[in-house]
């Protein structure tokens, strides 16, 4: 087990290494000029010249690949070409926001379907399941954007339980903290609600085909016991996989989310960083995607170990 | 602490020389289903819905791109079955024209990233050789957010449907492979396989036989669920400005397209939010049956 | 059923706040302070106001950078920071900066560094180079005065250094204005009423300022740029929101005390609320505009130029951009209906839809099918409905037109590619620009037409580059006004600009606060909280 997770971790490098620099020629080709957009549209062609020449931006993209990776041994990710921020310090003040509301999602999701999951494959076709899963599918009816609309319309403006908008960072008191961080959970939660308690309902379903549910049934189990300790568990692994991919896709939907609650995180700065093609703080945040993603994935990963011994690395 | 967990597979084998017969039973089944009478409804809403998009022209339609300056925002009238947009075009008819759009996106995002997925996903499951490299490079792929890939695509080639179905598939293909790999690492350990590899059965045939099945269930539920996020992530490339051109209706960017007007116009998102809702919920109605139906445990059973 | 979930949440409710109360806040005497809290059109990323164009840039500049010179709504040149003579060849500005003037770190105001900064913006800006080519010098006399010695005489020393708008001559400290014009400056320290919470900012998200205690205001009341900058509150802070309609919730609900655009199409949210109230503050407004590419076919060719001009209606755009009546007006005037230079020649066709006279000037000028790349940023709702009725009203007369969409960032950077169509450029594009900036022939980027080196559409027409000199040499308004109408008929007859209408953007405060200016850029002094 441990040298496998040493092993899965140094395999990280190659896996960023190869994103770094298929991400950083997807950009140089990218049409766009940082320069225009650090200079406005009313720039004229020569005082663009030298903006890109102040930039490095006229070197051959290798040269300034190289830069690049000289620059990352040595720890330094560069400073914004649109604010001359480092690039460390602008990621480093909008991941809050976006793990918190990460957190809050998953712990949401997991809470809110897997019972519900459970619950409809007691009975399968039958009407609380039918119910459950319609709710379900409803959550990724319905855009991301339009839950959160509908939320802010009936909680915030016509019942004020809880602001429009806005991010309360965790230093000026858990209260408010959460009571901003309510509202765009819920609204990115019904996706991953729906996925999850889908997966949970059909992994269980499956499970309680086998022999050893009728056993533990004949030697006359309690139907939660048979439920919880033997279904649920033999059913885990794929709803773990499927909360692996959640997490690893939330980052479309916290987009979304970060704007319609306008919280200050990682999602908006992935698309205003896009948009500005503001290439050294767009390399630093896939950086770090990649690095998160193979975390969840080796975590995922560990879990299997976990819940199925068969499984062995 | 859960010592007590047995692996109750051992020693049993899948059906042998079942493969008429379950065809058989399949068909039967299929069926069956249909005296279900939300499995009715949803095949009526889903047949009704192709139908609308089929024969989009002749419905009564209008130019769904025309803009007619003076008439925003109409309220539902004779002019406007369901009254019209910011840009006074129709709704009824933006609405049918967009059913084949967004139909074609969620069809072609959920067929193309199940293709490549499963492919990927057995080779990656079964030949341990290629796994660790296979899924460090799935990784990579899922590094990168569909909203760059889809910015960088629209940049280099300009919008249009295929940058935006590329850009909605390949980041949906790591999520399938991961999937289908950890069915077949699970069944791959059956002792059934193990059987019939000690046997000397040829891998592809123990590929087709006893790994695919077992991932068709779980792929039908991906399956509808890319079917879904397909056309909601359209609607999201919209929102931010990377998603098909205005002009062309779906219903994701008429959703995206009304949104600003939600609290003086409704039924901007509404029609179209429903009526997507309405084919999500069918699509998965019937894929429910399909896998319930397909799943070989489930028809071992009866 | 809804009652006991009432109580539960006012239970939870309570119990929260308990929680908030209990945890001491940070910062907790800037909280007691008076904050005007602002939701900005964008998020301020570039700090530099003379390197960058930015509209959000450039107001970022007039809070905490103050002007030489400024305007009053009588498009009056009035002293800010400095005072000055004029010899009577007209040949030489003594400007003379008055008393009480400090950097926000304490040192005092000089000469020196209002000759380095002026001669900064002069590299960049378009007036300032136009000015550039008449100065001889410009040099510090002591420390409170300095002069501009000119060639000839001009107006452009006036009208540059109390430039309203992309940019403004904002003063800097010498050791900063002394960075080259082509990097951006890396610290914020003016001489203007607000004072730069560096602390504070999040680049694209938030931005403080605080009041800046030493400013003395000068004593005449406030117009536009010109007069007292008096500031009554101790904190403005700048928020973007990337949601509109949260904007406006957010201001209904109280958390937001001013919105700096309304989309006209929520207007009615904002009416219908108690408490807040849409206002347009810049009364002069914006226009609209196309540019054709005279570099490529088939807009080479000065006949379809006319002809897509001809072919679009600005009714049409208006109705669609802007829909309410109130805010919108039609013109024909490339420098702008309402502003003194405002000439309307040409109007009949360029105002109206005239798709027969499209097609007539499409046969006599041979168009044989070329498409026509529109670009169409996706993302900005002010531009939005431009290219939509371009396209239509294009296709209408004969064109064959091809969209090409994409964010507004990407069409900013695909503006200056001088390619042709089918390698990666364009042949049309749409945008707006204020009115206050439109008036002459030199804040008129549009207007500039010597060819390859001026804004993007690369017009080359010999004739109104010499009237624009004439008019940086006229010496009355009388003599302006006679050559910016020989300006108007060139710019429409040989298809320079095509102006698709005017219209004037609300903002929407909280009714908890007053006094607003009212000016065609975004100013915060004056700003109070309504007396109970």
């Amino acid at each position: 087990m441990f040298p496998y997770v040493i092993k899965r971790v140094l395999a990280t490098i190659p896996v960023m290494t190869m994103v770094a620099v298929v991400v950083f020629a997807m950009l140089r080709l990218t049409p766009g000029d940082p320069a225009a957009i650090l200079a406005g549209d009313d720039a004229s062609g020569a005082q663009l010249e030298q903006i890109r020449r102040t930039m490095g931006l006229d070197q051959p993209i290798l040269t300034q690949l190289f830069v690049w990776l000289k620059q990352l041994l040595q720890g330094d990710l560069g400073v914004s070409l649109i604010s001359g921020t480092p690039v460390v310090s602008m990621i480093g003040s909008r991941v809050a926001p976006t793990i918190s509301l990460a957190l809050a999602t998953i712990v949401l999701t997991i809470i809110v379907a897997v019972p519900m999951g459970v619950v409809a494959a007691r009975r399968p076709g039958k009407l609380l399941d039918r119910t459950v899963m319609t709710f379900s599918v409803m959550g990724f009816s319905i855009p991301t954007f339009v839950i959160g609309y509908l939320l802010i319309y009936l909680l915030s403006l016509k019942l004020g339980w809880f602001p429009v908008q806005g991010y309360s960072p965790i230093e000026k008191g858990i209260g408010p903290f959460l009571h901003r961080l309510v509202l765009p959970t819920i609204a990115l939660s019904g996706i991953y609600v729906a996925l999850v308690a889908r997966i949970t309902r059909s992994s269980v379903i499956d499970v309680m085909g086998e022999d050893y549910i009728r056993t533990a049934r004949a030697k006359g189990a309690r139907e939660s016991t048979v439920l919880l300790r033997h279904a649920l568990r033999n059913a885990a692994v794929p709803i773990v996989t499927v909360i692996g991919i959640g997490v690893a896709s939330l980052i479309t939907g916290v987009v979304v989310t970060e704007s319609v609650f306008n919280l200050p995180g990682l999602g908006r700065l992935v698309v205003e960083a896009v948009l500005a093609r503001d290439y050294p703080v767009i390399q630093g945040l896939i950086l770090l995607f990649s690095f998160t993603y193979v975390l969840i994935n080796l975590t995922v990963d560990i879990l299997y170990t976990v819940f199925d011994p068969r499984i062995r690395y | 602490m859960m010592k007590t967990i047995q692996n109750p597979a051992v020693g049993e084998l899948p059906p042998v020389g079942a493969g008429i017969d379950r065809k058989n039973s399949t068909f039967n089944q299929l069926l069956l289903s249909l005296k279900s009478i939300p499995v009715l409804v949803a095949l009526v809403v889903l047949v009704t819905v192709v139908v609308l998009a089929a024969f989009a022209p002749v419905l009564g339609t209008v130019d769904p791109i025309a803009i007619n300056p003076g008439g925003r925002f109409s309220p539902i009238s004779e002019a406007y079955w369901l009254g019209s947009d910011a840009y006074g075009r129709d709704l009824y008819s933006r609405l049918l024209y967009g059913a084949r759009i967004s139909l074609i996106v969620g069809l072609g995002a959920a067929a193309a990233s199940i293709a490549a997925g499963l492919v990927i996903g057995v080779v990656a499951g079964y030949l341990k050789v290629l796994d660790a490299i296979i899924m460090r490079v799935m990784d990579g792929v899922m590094a990168i957010p569909s909203i760059l890939l889809a910015i960088a695509l629209v940049s280099l080639t300009g919008a249009s449907l295929v940058t935006v179905l590329v850009a909605i598939t390949v980041p949906e293909i790591p999520r399938v492979v991961r999937l289908v790999r950890s069915i077949i690492l699970n069944v791959r350990s059956e002792a059934y396989v193990e059987a019939a590899v000690s046997l000397g059965t040829p891998t592809l045939r123990i590929l087709t036989r006893h790994m695919v099945p077992n991932t068709i269930a779980p792929l039908i539920v991906q399956g509808t669920f890319i079917f879904a996020s397909a056309i909601l992530t359209e609607a999201t490339l919209s929102f931010l400005g990377a998603g098909l051109p205005t002009e062309i209706p779906s219903w994701g960017n008429m959703m995206a397209d009304g949104r600003m007007y939600f609290q003086l116009y409704p039924g901007l998102v509404l029609y179209p939010g429903i009526v997507l809702a309405l084919t999500l919920l069918s699509v998965n109605i019937l894929g429910d049956v399909l896998r319930d139906v397909l799943d070989p445990k489930m028809a071992k059973r009866t | 059923m809804m009652q006991t979930y009432g109580r539960f949440f006012r239970h939870a409710r309570a119990l929260l706040c308990a929680a908030a109360v209990m945890v001491p806040m940070a910062g907790h005497s800037v909280a007691q302070a008076e904050t005007l809290r602002a939701v900005m059109q964008s998020g301020l990323r570039v700090m530099d106001p003379v390197l960058s164009t930015a509209f959000l840039t450039r107001n970022h500049g007039y809070m905490i950078y103050d002007t030489l010179l400024g305007v009053d709504s009588d498009f009056k040149v009035q002293p800010q920071m400095a005072s000055w003579t004029v010899s009577e060849d007209g040949k030489l500005y003594t400007f003379t900066l008055r008393d009480g003037l400090k950097w926000h770190d304490g040192e005092p105001v000089t000469a020196e560094d209002a000759v380095v900064s002026l001669k900064r913006w002069a590299e960049v800006d378009t007036t300032g180079q136009a000015l550039m080519t008449m100065v001889e010098g410009i040099d510090a006399v002591d420390d409170k005065s300095f002069e501009i010695k000119l060639s000839q005489p001009t107006t452009l020393v006036l009208s540059g250094l109390s430039k309203l708008s992309s940019r403004p001559a904002f003063i800097m400290p010498k050791r900063i204005a002394e960075t080259p014009s082509s990097e951006p400056i890396t610290e914020f320290v003016g001489s203007g009423p607000f004072k730069f919470v560096e602390a504070e900012f999040q680049p694209g998200i938030s931005v403080v300022y605080e009041k800046n205690e030493d400013y003395v205001p000068r004593d005449e009341p406030s117009s536009w740029t010109a007069g007292g900058k008096v500031v009554n509150v101790d904190r403005v802070e700048w928020v973007t929101m990337p949601d509109q309609m949260t904007a406006i919730n957010a201001l209904q609900n109280g958390e937001v005390d001013f919105i700096q655009e309304v989309p006209f199409d929520l207007l009615p949210l904002v009416e219908a609320a108690d408490g807040i109230k849409a206002e347009v503050m810049d009364e002069l407004g914006a226009w609209t505009y196309f540019r054709m590419n005279h570099l490529y076919p088939p807009f080479d060719n000065k006949l379809v130029r006319q002809a897509a001009m001809a072919a679009v209606g600005q009714e049409d755009v208006l109705k669609l951009l802007v829909g309410n009546p109130d805010f919108y007006q039609t013109c024909g005037a490339v420098m702008g209906c309402g502003n003194p230079n405002g000439d309307e020649y040409g109007a009949e066709w360029v105002v109206n839809s005239d798709i027969e006279r499209a097609q007539s000037l499409l046969k006599e000028a041979g168009y044989d099918g070329t498409p026509v790349v529109l670009l169409q940023p996706t993302d900005i709702a002010m531009l939005a409905a431009q290219p939509i009725v371009l396209g239509d009203a294009l296709r209408k007369a004969g064109f064959t037109v091809e969209m090409k969409t994409m964010d507004w960032q990407t069409v900013v950077t695909q503006q200056g590619n001088q390619n042709a169509p089918s390698e990666g450029g364009w042949n049309i594009f749409s945008t707006y620009s204020i009115l206050a900036t439109s008036g002459d022939p030199f804040g008129n980027t549009t207007l500039s037409t010597a060819g390859r080196s001026s804004w993007a559409g690369w017009p080359d027409v010999p004739e109104i580059e010499a009237l624009r000199l004439d008019y940086a040499r006229a010496a009355t308004p009388e003599e302006q006004k006679e050559i910016a109408v020989k300006i108007q008929k060139l710019a429409i007859d040989e298809g320079v600009v095509g102006p698709l209408g005017q219209f004037r953007i609300p903002a929407a405060y909280s009714t908890e606060w007053t006094g607003f200016p009212k000016a065609p850029v975004t100013l915060f002094w004056n700003v109070q909280k309504t007396a109970e």
